[in-house]
């Protein structure tokens, strides 16, 4: 299935959540200064284990930067 | 009377009924370096420091979020670059999962030259954020009645500017910003504009309660100087602010006594 992941679209299987995502992308999801949105959502740290991602999802992957 | 005395101590800022033993606010964009930041982290003395939010980059080396850490501030996420109150509101709850906070400090931009506050998105975005239970502060134009109306829907403190983020011209409207303090019941923290350490002293003897700033800093030729030149115009300004100034008088008062001038 086809993830579009910060407006790029790649091939994920079927059934991929959000921590396998991030695996996938290297990101290390425990660490803090990482947010994630799917379709425009929030998805909470705490459900990014169960969160199974949809074929055509736009994921936002999100990480602190200097700002402000 | 003692330089310890309790009138010429710093007294602390509150926010939201937490007590930051510093009144100057940093925001971390610009620097060349996290080093550099946490040296201006220190110097400045500031407990209260902003981040942001973007797009992972695969390349980007070293977390700020730990170099923060170490420097024991809170952060203050921003909403920096966010046009429309939804885009606003959703990046405030991107930003409490990836930081732990529910501060926010809200921008909602209505121009990109400007970068100047789209005051209904504004208004708009804080009044969904506070019923959400963030403590928000927003970046705002310096408009007395705005500024009145984001406390009403319970923002926490009022950040106005200066003059454009970024373009470092000072206070372009003190007028406006005295009005502003006069009514707000919250917190007025001077949010942009500042170029250098007179800018936030006159701030403060404004009566501003706090200054914010960045590329005043970060961008100077030596961040770690005007970093120190910064906290000293705060710390002068708010003494003087409680000190109470003189009245503008237009002729000259003599301090010296005119009785008793030897006759020649």
């Amino acid at each position: 299935m086809t993830i579009l992941v910060n407006g790029e679209a790649r091939a994920f299987a079927p059934g991929t959540t959000v921590a396998e995502l991030l695996d996938a992308l290297e990101v290390p999801g425990g660490a803090r200064g990482v947010a994630i949105a799917v379709d425009a959502a929030v998805v909470p740290r705490g459900e990014w284990e169960t969160t199974e991602l949809d074929h055509g999802a736009r994921v936002e992957v999100l990480r602190a930067i200097q700002g402000g | 009377m003692s330089v310890t005395d309790a009138s010429t101590v710093i007294d602390p800022l509150r926010i939201a009924g937490r007590e930051l033993r510093s009144r100057l606010l940093l925001g971390t964009g610009g620097f060349r370096s996290l080093e550099a930041i946490a040296t201006a982290i220190e110097v400045s003395g500031t407990k209260l420091v902003t981040v942001a939010l973007r797009r992972i980059d695969p390349d980007a080396r070293g977390s700020i979020v730990d170099v923060l850490e170490r420097t024991g501030v809170q952060l203050l996420p921003n909403t920096a670059g966010c046009f429309t109150a939804r885009d606003a509101v959703l990046t405030a709850r991107l930003a409490r999962e990836a930081f732990g906070t529910d501060w926010v400090k809200l921008e909602v931009i209505g121009d990109d030259r400007t970068l100047l506050p789209d005051a209904a998105a504004l208004l708009e975005a804080a009044e969904e954020l506070v019923d959400d239970g963030f403590v928000v502060l927003p970046y705002t134009n310096d408009d007395p009645i705005l500024a009145r109306r984001l406390e009403d829907v319970g923002c926490a403190a009022v950040m106005p500017l200066g003059s454009p983020i970024g373009s470092g011209m000072g206070l372009l409207n003190p007028y406006n910003l005295r009005l502003i303090r006069e009514r707000a019941g919250v917190p007025v923290i001077l949010d942009a504009g500042v170029g250098t350490a007179s800018d936030a002293a006159l701030a403060m003897e404004l009566g501003c309660d706090a200054v914010l700033c960045a590329s005043a800093v970060s961008r100077a030729e030596d961040p770690t100087a005007m970093a120190r030149a910064i906290r000293l115009g705060v710390e002068g300004g708010r003494l003087a602010y409680r000190a109470g100034r003189i009245p503008r008088r237009l002729y000259a008062q003599a301090s010296t006594p005119e009785d008793g001038v030897g006759e020649f």
